[in-house]
């Protein structure tokens, strides 16, 4: 089965009529705006690692149609579990670049409060986040309310048992639940062909999910695509399962480097396969972009970028003191003893 | 890009090593990009240092000026060192630097040239400090244990939280000078005492040394060698060859030769002192022999340069010499790459161990008839196994599989392959 694509990588258009869409220049700009604020996001946020700001970061490079396309799909209550790398997702639900750093500076567990932006706070137990919305669908479904939930998670974590359980109750319980899997070609550095046999989506048929596989890099087809599936599921049609095929162009983390397991060439390949690149030649070509608008945009990605600095900096320093008497009811010698080591290492900070 | 308001400096700021891969130490300055003087602003590279996991540029945090740059390329660093100065625009070159401005993650402690004391210096504890008594060690250190026939309950840990670890064990496994009275009690009538001496201490001194100093890996294939087996028969016939023994071992020594000169990062050795890797410009290549007084490996010099019937009398010659113990000490060392073959005893695979200062270990097993798929049906074919250990410190395992898939597609295909050669 050929992923569905509506717009190539050489910026032309051809419309599916399985897969409806109007594409309008409004669409289209609003489309492109979030991908570049997304990248400039990710970008800024891996700096901040590289001086030491932060902890950690995973970026998202390359996966900002997969996701853009799909979030904006969905109702902006609908709820969703993301997992890890799905900020240009985040943005789309209007969190703030404070909330999508302050745990990776370890400042806090989690960023945000959940309820407020209906997007669960990340899941780094890869698959953990996929019964959790299998349940979460099931309660929507005793509520009785039009609501969908919907799950973003990677092709390696298709691979867990939980995925698959996932999978499986979710298609026996009839829950109104998406399962969105960004396919980006890699597990950290284990390329998906050696994951699984059978594609995803294939898969998935098999658990008795109606599946369908998009070319990820095109915003386009993810967007129409998921809209679809969404007003089907909406519609009472059960769960279904979307593989959008993408790339992570970046390493799996700022601490992974990928040169060491991928090659130059590949990484070539997809840059020209590039999700803003291929939407910007659209625009450009039926004249929806002038300089004006990315004028617009490079301020407001500026912006973006000192806000994502400057918060960053504001954090201050990391209070962890609270690690050692939140997880056991009663102080254990060995936790005092790391307790009373972890404040003898904070006092001997100068700064 | 338009200047942002908090990275421009009004006085000098030092940018310290970030630890930029969860739990890193230190890291090498590889090359500036910038040089004292140069307007920096802010995320422009400013230098590419090299951690223990990855090559990375930091990018400035700052706009201004270098006035300082605290760290040499080649220089390790550790974690939380300033390495660079940059200052406002105007500022006199030598100015004080400002403290820096906040706790940064993975800065350390000032005051102790930026060295962060995340480790504890490890200090022997006994070895039951939990609480509940019970040794404490991770699974593949008890798996170490194990191989190496070491009992955990009496190793002095050193690790964090009163782990044992993986060096721990290996000290404890270390042959510790013998104490005499052990061996002087009570007679032991079942056994027989046998002095180790010569090419069997030396073997047994240079196994250890191998096995503890260079993590070894090995990987194996198995080939469809019957047009070898065809080849070596023909060669037997010709007069070339006459006098010399051609056998399937020639074959394969002048396979791993080829794979040698090819990937020549195989043919090396790891300098610890130096702390170099040292790429050998000829193939000497080692070959085991079983002999009367135990192993030897004499190296047939700069083999590369051979036509295959040199190399048969070579190898000829170098064997025979070395069964009858007239070896010379110039034929024992010198050796960069070494064959073994375990065939000859009827024997498929082994992990071979390195001959200690080479990088890679080739083993030939025993050729036996096997059903096989050939061109598309099951036929009768010989095979043979072949299992390369490499030095897993300098040889990864792309560069030791490509060389076993070369040695391997040289004997499945003799005449085509050693035509190219
Ligand atoms: C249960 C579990 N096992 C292993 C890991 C370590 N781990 C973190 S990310 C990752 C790879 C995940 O790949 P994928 O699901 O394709 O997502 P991607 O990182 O490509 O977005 C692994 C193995 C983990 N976080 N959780
Ligand atoms: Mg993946």
């Amino acid at each position: 089965m050929e992923p569905v694509q509506l717009l190539s990588p050489d910026g032309t258009f051809t419309p599916d009529p399985a897969w409806p869409l109007e594409v309008t220049p409004q669409l289209c700009r609003d489309f492109y705006r979030r991908m570049v604020l997304a990248r400039r996001f990710d970008d800024e946020a891996l700096a901040l690692q590289r001086q030491g700001e932060l902890g950690l970061w995973l970026q998202s490079r390359g996966q900002e149609a997969a996701q853009v396309g799909s979030i904006l799909a969905l109702r902006d209550t609908d709820y969703v579990f993301p997992s890890y790398r799905e900020q240009a997702a985040a943005l789309c639900r209007g969190l703030t670049p404070a909330e999508l750093l302050v745990q990776w500076r370890g400042n806090a567990l989690s960023g945000w409060d959940p309820a407020r932006y209906r997007f669960h706070i990340y899941t780094l137990v890869l698959a953990a986040q996929l019964p959790h919305a299998t349940g979460y669908a099931m309660g929507v479904q005793r509520d009785g309310t039009d609501e969908i939930v919907a799950v973003y998670f990677g092709d390696g974590a298709s691979s867990e048992g939980e995925a698959n359980e996932a999978f499986n109750w979710a298609a026996a319980a009839g829950v109104p639940l998406l399962f969105f899997c960004q396919n980006n070609h890699w597990a950290i550095s284990t390329p998906t062909h050696i994951q699984m046999r059978a594609p995803l989506h294939q898969r998935a048929r098999g658990f008795g999910l109606d599946a369908h596989v998009v070319d990820g890099n095109d915003v386009l087809a993810v967007h129409a695509v998921t809209r679809a599936v969404a007003e089907q599921i909406r519609a009472g049609g059960g769960p279904a399962l979307i593989e959008a095929v993408t790339y992570r162009m970046a390493g799996h983390s700022t601490s992974d480097d990928p040169t060491r397991y991928r090659t130059a060439s590949e990484l070539d390949s997809w840059q020209a396969r590039d999700p803003i690149a291929r939407l910007e030649s659209l625009m450009v070509a039926q004249g929806w972009i002038d300089e004006e608008l990315r004028a617009q945009i490079a301020r407001e990605s500026d912006a973006l970028a000192e806000e994502t600095r400057r918060v960053c900096r504001e954090f201050g320093p990391v209070d962890m003191t609270g690690m050692f008497s939140a997880v056991l009811a009663q102080q254990s010698p060995l936790l005092a003893e790391e307790r009373r080591r972890h404040e003898a290492l904070v006092v001997s900070y100068a700064d | 890009m338009t200047a942002v308001t908090q990275t421009v400096l009004e006085s000098v700021q030092q940018f310290r090593l970030p630890d930029v891969g969860e739990g890193l130490e230190e890291a090498t300055i590889v090359s500036w990009r910038v040089g004292v003087g140069d307007r920096v602003t802010h995320n422009q590279v400013l230098v590419e240092i090299e951690t223990a996991k990855s090559l990375v540029e930091l990018p400035s945090p700052f706009d201004g000026v270098v006035t300082e740059l605290l760290a040499a390329e080649g220089e390790t660093v550790k974690v939380g060192t300033p390495i660079i100065s940059v200052g406002p625009e105007a500022a006199p070159p030598a100015s004080q630097p400002e403290p820096t401005p906040s706790v940064l993650v993975g800065y350390g402690p000032a005051g102790d040239g930026g060295r962060r004391r995340r480790r504890r210096r490890p200090t022997a504890s006994p070895a039951h400090p939990g609480l509940d008594g019970r040794v404490r060690a991770k699974p593949p250190v008890r798996k170490l244990a194990r191989d190496l026939g070491v009992d955990l309950a009496t190793v002095p840990a050193t690790g964090p939280h009163g782990t044992i670890t993986r060096e721990d064990v290996e000290r404890a496994a270390a042959p510790a000078p013998v104490e005499a009275p052990a061996l002087v009690g009570a007679p032991e009538p079942d056994v027989t005492r046998i002095p180790a001496s010569g090419v069997r201490k030396a073997t047994a001194a240079a196994m250890v040394k191998s096995a503890f100093t260079a993590p070894h890996v090995t990987e194996f294939l198995t080939v469809d060698v019957t047009r070898s087996v065809k080849l070596v028969e023909e060669l037997r016939a010709a007069p070339a060859y006459a006098g010399s023994k051609v056998t399937m071992l020639l074959l394969a020594a002048r396979a791993l030769i080829a794979a040698a000169k090819e990937f020549p990062d195989v043919n090396a050795s790891w300098d610890d002192t130096a702390g170099e890797i040292v790429r050998h410009e000829r193939v000497n290549l080692g070959i085991a022999a079983a002999t009367p007084r135990g192993l030897v490996v004499p190296s047939v010099k700069d083999a590369g340069s051979l036509t295959l019937p040199q190399l048969a009398a070579a190898i000829t010659e170098l064997v025979q010499t070395a069964r009858e113990g007239r070896a010379a000490p110039r034929d024992l060392t010198g050796g960069t790459i070494t064959l073994t073959n375990i065939g000859v005893f009827g024997v498929d695979a082994g992990t071979p161990i390195l001959n200690p200062g080479e990088a890679a270990i080739l083993c030939l097993g025993q050729v036996r008839r096997t059903p096989w798929e050939h061109k598309g049906r099951i036929a009768l074919r010989w095979t043979t196994q072949l299992a390369l250990s490499f030095d897993h410190r300098l040889v990864d395992g792309e560069l030791g599989s490509r060389v076993l898939a070369r040695v391997g597609a040289i004997l499945e295909r003799p005449k085509w392959e050693l035509m190219q050669l």
